[in-house]
C-alpha cells in the first residue's frame, strides 16, 4: 500500500516536471511548480527526513513561488 | 484594484501561518525545523501580507531599514552568544555552564540553542523580505533609492 502511494507520488512529480518544462504560460508553470514542491515535501517525509520536508514546503511552495511571481510581474507572462 | 475574497482569506490565514512559524522557531531544539524553516515561514507570511494589501492606502510594506535591522540584529545576536562562550568558558559557542541546560525534552532546555535559533530566524525572515521587495520594487538603474 505504502509502495503504491510512493509510486503514485513519483509519477505525479514526473508529470509536474514535464508540464513545467513544456507549458508556455509562465504563471501556470509557477503554480504547477508549487504543486511539484508539495509532492516533493511528502516524498521527503516518506524518506524519514521531516526537517527537509518542512524546509521544502516553506521554501519551494512559499518563497520560491512568490519570487517567481515577482519576476513575472516585472516581465512578461507568456513565453515566446 | 482590491479583491475582497483575497483580502478576507489573507486576514484569516496570516495569523495561523505566523503562529506555526513561531512554533517551529521555539521548538527548534526539540522537533524538526529550526531557525531557517521558521524564519522562512514568518518571512513568507509577511510577504503575503504586503502582496495582498499592495493597493490599500494603509501601511502595508516593511521598510528597508526595519528589515535591515532584523538581519543585522540576528547576526549580532548569534555572534554575541558565541562570544559569551569565549568569555565564560573555553571556546566559541560553548553551551556548557552559561545558561541552565534543563531537562532534555522540555521546552526550556538546551541552554543557548533557543536564543541562537531565534537569531537565525530573525536573520532569515529579514533576508527573505529584503530579497522579495528588492525584486518587486527596486528598479533597474534606480539602485539605492529604498
Amino acid at each position: 500500500m505504502l509502495a503504491l502511494i510512493n509510486l503514485l507520488l513519483l509519477l505525479f512529480l514526473i508529470t509536474c516536471a514535464i508540464i513545467v518544462a513544456r507549458t508556455r504560460d509562465l504563471l501556470s508553470a509557477v503554480i504547477v511548480f508549487g504543486a511539484y514542491s508539495m509532492g516533493m515535501a511528502i516524498i521527503w517525509q516518506q524518506l524519514h527526513s521531516p526537517d527537509i520536508a518542512i524546509t521544502e514546503a516553506a521554501i519551494g511552495a512559499g518563497a520560491t513561488s512568490l519570487l517567481f511571481l515577482a519576476a513575472i510581474s516585472r516581465t512578461r507572462r507568456y513565453e515566446e | 484594484m482590491t479583491d475582497m475574497v483575497l483580502e478576507t482569506v489573507a486576514r484569516i490565514i496570516i495569523p495561523f501561518i505566523q503562529l506555526f512559524g513561531a512554533y517551529v522557531l521555539m521548538h527548534g531544539h526539540l522537533t524538526p525545523g529550526g531557525g531557517f524553516s521558521g524564519g522562512t515561514i514568518i518571512g513568507a507570511s509577511l510577504i503575503l501580507y504586503s502582496m495582498v494589501f499592495r493597493f490599500s492606502p494603509r501601511k502595508h510594506r516593511i521598510e528597508h531599514d526595519t528589515s535591515l535591522l532584523f538581519e543585522a540584529g540576528g547576526a549580532i545576536l548569534y555572534i554575541l552568544m558565541g562570544l559569551l562562550g569565549i568569555l565564560f568558558s573555553k571556546s566559541f559557542l560553548t553551551n556548557r555552564g552559561i545558561f541552565p541546560l534543563g531537562v532534555p525534552g522540555e521546552l526550556i532546555s538546551g541552554g543557548m540553542i533557543v536564543v541562537i535559533t531565534l537569531g537565525i530566524g530573525m536573520k532569515v525572515a529579514g533576508t527573505v523580505i529584503t530579497l522579495f521587495q528588492e525584486l518587486l520594487e527596486g528598479g533597474g538603474e534606480h539602485h539605492g533609492h529604498n
